[in-house]
């Protein structure tokens, strides 16, 4: 029939990720939504990926190229640790620079476009403790206390900006992440569905799956009740369309 | 050879050239033409300064993309009326922006509108149809607009719009009662005047999600109850694989009792509870 959607785009993930370091740690969320053009083709995808045992990466930008990096990076990594002593890990500086070698030394990929890569790595090791590293496409490798990306940061960085705390506690710093993905997900279409969070400390990686419906409800937003429709009946008889309930 | 000039000052209207704003134009109109006589291939009487209409200037383009969009309104007809459902996002480009707009209006003792589509277009239609029902009002005649008339007269706005190249970006749902033939009634018209009635009618990306459904199990005679499962299902489908949809739906009803009534905002279950969605890349480290 008619077409009021926008043309079809390129497979892409239209993401919300964000990752944060705290006192002995970092935490790193991501949604869960793929979308192509305005159809949701997964929407309840996972867009965070172990590098390393010890270091995590949250992907946004294109969904192949981001999937094949990491592919590399995960074999590259293989193949060190092997040589590693028992115990030892990644410095999680390596393994994001080896992950923005590869973004920096393809920029001519896509007939000059380049890997549409951005990426976040963060992780925790022995020496260096938590970092998080914003490894956008181009090659850049950047150490913060915070980042996001994705289509989704946009509407967050103000917020992310305003609530960081140095040395935030474990909780303190999963609610923060949550509340930013929670935020960014209730503005932009692209990103929705599930929430994904991963600390990752010196004891390990955890993760944590936030289901659609526990999320917080934002403003405008109502939560799932059995029995809502035609109930009780109420009559909205304004005058012209468009009016705000 | 009629010179054309494109650039210049368009407050000074279309393809006007001021003396002074191009000498060598200027040069050119004293050598070639006199102005004092008339120009013969110009015509009796015509003395001006040649120009040609900058294509650019002056043009004006109204709605050619939409800014704040609905997304999809589903309807369908059973035993007593119609029920219509959208929900009550309207998005800013990828921004879920206004999330309490009720997508769906009452026009008369027996009609209810819902749009896809600019908002902006369908406040100028609800103007339109406001005075519709004014009219209806003060004639007070015992007969108001019936829902088919009221759909007619919005197949005309649309295709007459799309005829000047500037088209409501709208697509309309017009349900109802017809109390003249004492049957439901429900139609669907496009922003380029496209039209057709039917016992169930989806618009925006609902054309994909759920008219399938509601081919599948739209049944002749159905109850209000067995409408709304239909409706929900629809709505289920669309929330689940729309990303323009919010989960806040609106849910009208229209029959012989009239007006119609719309529901208070309400959410469905999106059911997020499937085992596979807690590690789905176990097995496949790095894959979505």
């Amino acid at each position: 029939m008619e077409s009021i959607n926008r043309a079809q785009e390129a497979p892409k993930t239209g993401t919300t990720i964000v990752a944060c370091e705290y006192a002995g740690g970092i935490v790193i969320g991501a949604d869960t939504r793929v979308s192509t053009g305005t159809y949701i083709s997964n929407r309840a995808s996972d867009k965070m990926c172990n590098l390393t045992e010890n270091v995590v990466m949250a992907r946004s930008g294109s969904a192949a190229d981001t999937e094949a990096v990491a592919g590399f990076v995960r074999h590259h990594c293989a193949q060190r640790e092997i040589e590693l002593a028992h115990g030892e890990t990644m410095e999680v500086k390596q393994v994001a620079r080896i992950l923005t070698k590869i973004n920096y030394e393809n920029k001519n990929a896509n007939n000059g476009t380049g890997l549409g890569c951005y990426a976040i790595a963060a992780g925790w090791d022995e020496k260096f403790g938590a970092q998080v590293y914003s490894c956008t496409a181009g090659g850049n490798m950047i150490k913060t206390s915070w980042t996001t990306d994705g289509s989704g940061s946009t509407y967050i960085w103000g917020f992310l900006d305003s609530e960081f705390k140095e040395r935030m506690t474990r909780e303190e710093c999963e609610k923060y992440v949550l509340k930013a993905l929670t935020l960014a997900m209730a503005v932009d279409s692209s990103s929705g569905g599930c929430a994904r969070l991963c600390t990752v400390n010196k004891d390990g990686c955890f993760r944590r799956f936030i289901k659609g419906d526990e999320l917080e409800r934002q403003l405008g937003e109502i939560h799932f009740k059995s029995g809502g429709g035609l109930g009780k009946g109420v009559v909205y008889g304004e005058k012209s369309g468009g009016v705000a309930i | 050879m009629i010179p054309s000039r494109t650039s210049h000052s368009s407050s000074i209207g279309p393809g006007v050239v001021p003396r002074g704003a191009d000498p060598a134009y200027d040069e050119e109109v004293k050598r070639e033409y006199d102005l004092r006589k008339n120009i013969p291939h110009l015509g009796k009487g015509s003395k001006g300064r040649p120009f040609s209409i900058d294509p650019n200037v002056g043009v004006m383009t109204r709605t050619q993309t939409p800014y704040v969009t609905g997304t999809s309104v589903l309807a369908v007809k059973y035993k007593d009326g119609v029920l219509m459902a959208c929900d009550t996002l309207a998005c800013y480009g990828s921004t879920k922006r206004y999330k309490s707009i009720q997508r769906m209006k009452l026009v008369g003792k027996y009609t209810v509108v819902g749009f896809t589509g600019e908002l902006s277009d369908f406040d100028y239609i609800s103007t339109l149809l406001d005075e519709l029902e004014m009219t209806d009002f003060c004639q007070d005649d015992e007969c108001p607009r019936t829902p088919k008339e009221i759909y007619n007269y919005l197949v005309r706005v649309m295709y007459n719009r799309r005829n000047k190249f500037d088209p409501l970006w709208n697509s309309l749902v017009i349900s109802g009662w017809d109390y003249v033939e004492k049957k439901p009634f429900l139609g669907c018209v496009g922003m380029i005047g496209q039209h057709y009635v039917d016992d169930h009618v989806a618009t925006g990306f609902g054309n994909h999600l759920a008219r399938p459904l509601f081919r599948e199990s739209w049944k002749e005679e159905m109850t209000e109850q067995e409408a709304e499962k239909l409706l929900k299902s629809a709505l289920l489908s669309c929330v689940m694989r729309d990303k323009q949809m919010m989960n806040k739906f609106q849910l009208s009803k229209i029959t012989a009792d009239g007006p119609g009534e719309i529901s208070e905002p309400f959410a469905i279950d999106t059911r997020w509870g499937y085992e596979n969605y807690v590690n789905p890349t176990k097995y496949a480290p790095g894959a979505w």
